[in-house]
């Protein structure tokens, strides 16, 4: 049984300011926009002249649903926020309830929750890298980066449950121990991806299509960059150092050795270097802990029902898109009394229209692929 | 004229040989819902998560393509099945049954994941989420799971070619009895 | 800067701020009437260089709104945060989307949200509600739409 509803054209912020303008849509349904962005574009032939994002359409009041449940049960929503990173955000959420009732995580679960991450963070930039190439125009790495997604999601699934939605972080700890062959499932995938990641660059990074695609393509400075609260690997493409695992270092990231990767051109070029080399990154990462995982418990004692005490807590980690920050304000109850989430997408779609100007349409697409955008993070 | 039904051919017409040599297909109806299950082509329409799981099922791992589904369209002028992946919320809804209005007759619609179901992890407490996809446009299949794995997404395809073959979609239910008014 | 240097510091440009204890980082209260200057000095003194804009929101206290703005300095990395308390009938503060120009969208998401009126915002409408969603602020504890939300 469904009600006949009103469709209304919304036209009237984009109105032609000259004779020959074209103002059209692109999305909400559309391959290329990575969930349902909608644009309205002013055009002058093919170049855009003005860009305006409409939000809204994957809105669903998580901030105002938070407000009822506990503080156990929230943290498992923001896993489908940003549905790419979901282990990140789980994260985060779990580190602010710690940082409020001052539980102490035991070493063992510290190093599993750090290893969910990185890989995570892997699986996520494969992702990133099969849907750009599709958008750009080529079909074959898309194909690639799911085969080796799915080996992650299957030594995932092993440990966590699920392949995508993985709720394994609870506040002190992770849910349940690695099921007993995780080691050596991950050894055997480190020793496949080394060799894979080579093959991505002489597949596309080297292509010189691809590379004219995305060259001075979207160029943000450093000072704007900042000024519009970019974070992530697309404000390192423009040299902003601001990496939260090296800054502000939780669980045991100040023990570990890996590089912050700074490109200083602050094109799309640069953009897609920083994940490339980030993926290199993160593999090291988890060959120097998976081989050292501590013994002892995987979880914290902490009371059945968790209540903040009177206080505001503010939390920050580094997803694979940027900062994700989560704000508590709690009244002392077992509800909190207002959640905000910090999420890296809004700052970083803020600025898409300062880089899309003078550029054409397939610029656009080429952009807001190295700017790897999940609209639900945005909306909330 | 002789009615030779032969079980071992797969063919679901009834074949009758014509005297000069040809022949006659009869139960036209039964041939055509074969050709297009077996052919459906679907729309590229992923709201959230359940669009990743979508994509999985479409890569070299669980591939659809060896059950028809191969060319996915971005338009919908030319695809046949909708599957509504991920949440619908109030202002994503008009532009679904606009989706829906503009595909082509005969159109299926596969609901999948908890949250085109009924709302989903989104059910309570929210003022933005439509409880269900159904409220918008007729569902055929319904898929459970958040997300569901790829293969409970295949066996809602094959559920589906199997409801054409039987001729009980909603599309072709209506199509017999018209005067049963459109919901 | 250290907590203590900015408790020096920071009332030479504003001496009527207000300091709060027992929070993570430093907090203070200001007039909303006072925030546009401060805020350009904070963002121009070369000692404070306040350029990261981190979080903006709003609180809704039941009697009263509080806009909370979360400041960072990406050469000094030192951390502020700055609230405001707004009347609740008629919420206003000065927008300062020209300082820091992440605050166009943080600033368009409040408005609609929790009704807070921006002045001189370049271009005040809805962002993320659908049309017809002026005038009715979800996000405030009096919301109450028996249509649309299940109450569990």
């Amino acid at each position: 049984m469904y009600r006949e509803t009103q469709i209304v054209d919304d036209n009237s912020t984009a109105s032609p300011d000259v004779e020959g303008d074209l103002v059209i849509n692109v999305g909400p349904q559309h391959p290329a926009t990575h969930g349902v962005l909608h644009l309205v574009i002013t055009l002058n032939g093919e170049t855009i002249k003005k860009l305006d994002p409409h939000l809204g359409y994957i809105h669903r009041s998580i901030e105002k649903m938070c407000e009822s449940l506990s503080f156990r049960q929230f943290i498992y929503v923001t896993s489908k926020m940003d549905y790419l990173s979901s282990h990140i955000n789980n994260h985060g959420c779990a580190l602010c309830v710690e940082k409020g009732l001052q539980i102490e995580v035991p070493p063992r679960a510290q190093v599993i929750r750090v290893l969910m991450d990185e890989l995570t963070r892997l699986a996520s930039h494969q992702l990133w890298w099969g849907a750009m190439a599709m958008d750009v125009g080529a079909l074959t790495p898309f194909f690639l980066a799911f085969r080796e997604r799915e080996m992650i999601n299957d030594i995932m699934e092993e440990s966590c449950g699920t392949r995508l939605t993985m709720n394994y972080m609870v506040p002190g700890g992770v849910m349940d121990d690695v099921h007993p062959n995780f080691q050596k499932r991950v050894n055997e995938f480190i020793k496949h991806f080394k060799n894979k990641i080579d093959e991505y660059d002489e597949l596309v990074t080297g292509n010189v299509i691809f590379q004219n695609r995305t060259k001075n393509v979207g160029y943000i400075s450093k000072e704007d960059a900042i000024s519009y609260g970019m974070t992530g690997p697309s404000a390192r493409g423009s040299g902003v150092q601001c990496d939260i695992r090296k800054l502000y270092p939780y669980e045991v990231y100040d023990k570990l050795q890996f590089d912050e990767i700074i490109e200083a051109e602050g094109d799309s070029f640069a953009r897609y270097i920083v994940r490339m080399k980030e993926m290199r990154q993160s593999l090291s990462i988890v060959e120097q802990l998976i081989d050292n995982i501590p013994a002892g418990e995987f979880q914290a004692k902490t009371k059945a029902v968790l209540k903040l005490p009177k206080g505001e807590f503010y939390s920050r980690v580094e997803t694979a898109r940027g900062e994700f920050g989560v704000y508590i304000v709690s009244e002392g109850g077992t509800t909190p009394y207002r959640i905000k989430f910090r999420s890296p997408g809004f700052s970083n779609l803020s600025a898409l229209d300062h880089m899309a100007r003078g550029g054409k349409i397939g610029d656009l697409v080429a952009i807001m692929g190295t700017l790897d955008l999940v609209i639900p993070d945005i909306d909330r | 004229m002789d009615v030779k039904p032969d079980i071992q051919n797969p063919f679901p017409g009834e074949v009758h040989p014509t005297p000069t040599g040809g022949v006659l297909v009869t139960a036209i109806d039964d041939v055509i819902n074969w050709a297009r299950s077996n052919s459906l082509w679907p729309l590229v329409f992923g709201t959230s998560c359940c669009a990743i799981e979508m994509m999985s099922t479409a890569s070299a791992k669980y591939d659809w393509s060896r059950f028809g589904f191969e060319v996915t369209r971005a338009t919908p002028r030319q695809a046949d099945v909708i599957i509504i992946a991920g949440t619908i919320v109030n202002k994503m809804a008009p532009v679904l049954k606009r989706l829906y209005d503009q595909m082509a007759d005969p159109k299926y619609v596969i609901a999948m994941g908890a949250c085109a179901t009924s709302g989903g992890p989104f059910f309570y407490n929210t003022y933005s989420v439509v409880k269900g996809a159904d409220h918008v446009i007729p569902v055929d299949v319904y898929i459970a799971g958040c997300p569901p794995r790829p293969e409970a997404l295949l066996h809602s395809l094959i559920t589906l070619q199997k409801k054409i073959k039987a001729g009980l979609t909603r599309e072709q239910i209506r199509m017999e009895k018209p005067e049963i008014p459109i919901p | 800067m250290t907590n203590g240097d900015l408790k020096i510091k920071l009332p030479e440009i504003l001496p009527s701020i207000t300091f709060e204890e027992g929070g993570q980082w430093l907090n203070i209260n200001i007039e909303p009437k006072e925030w546009l200057l401060f805020a350009k000095n904070l963002r121009n003194n070369p000692d404070l260089d306040f350029d990261y804009l981190f979080c903006l929101t709003c609180v809704d206290w039941r009697t009263h709104l509080t806009m909370v703005y979360h400041l960072e300095s990406t050469q000094y990395r030192h951390t502020i945060v700055v609230k405001s308390k707004l009347d609740r009938n008629k919420p206003e503060i000065e927008s300062v989307s020209q300082i820091w120009r992440t605050t166009d969208f943080h600033e368009r998401e409040v408005y609609e949200l929790f009704g807070v009126n921006f002045l001189n915002h370049p271009d005040l409408r809805l962002l993320i509600l659908p049309d017809g969603w002026e005038g009715k602020f979800p996000l405030r504890k009096d919301f109450e739409d028996p249509v649309n939300m299940i109450k569990l």
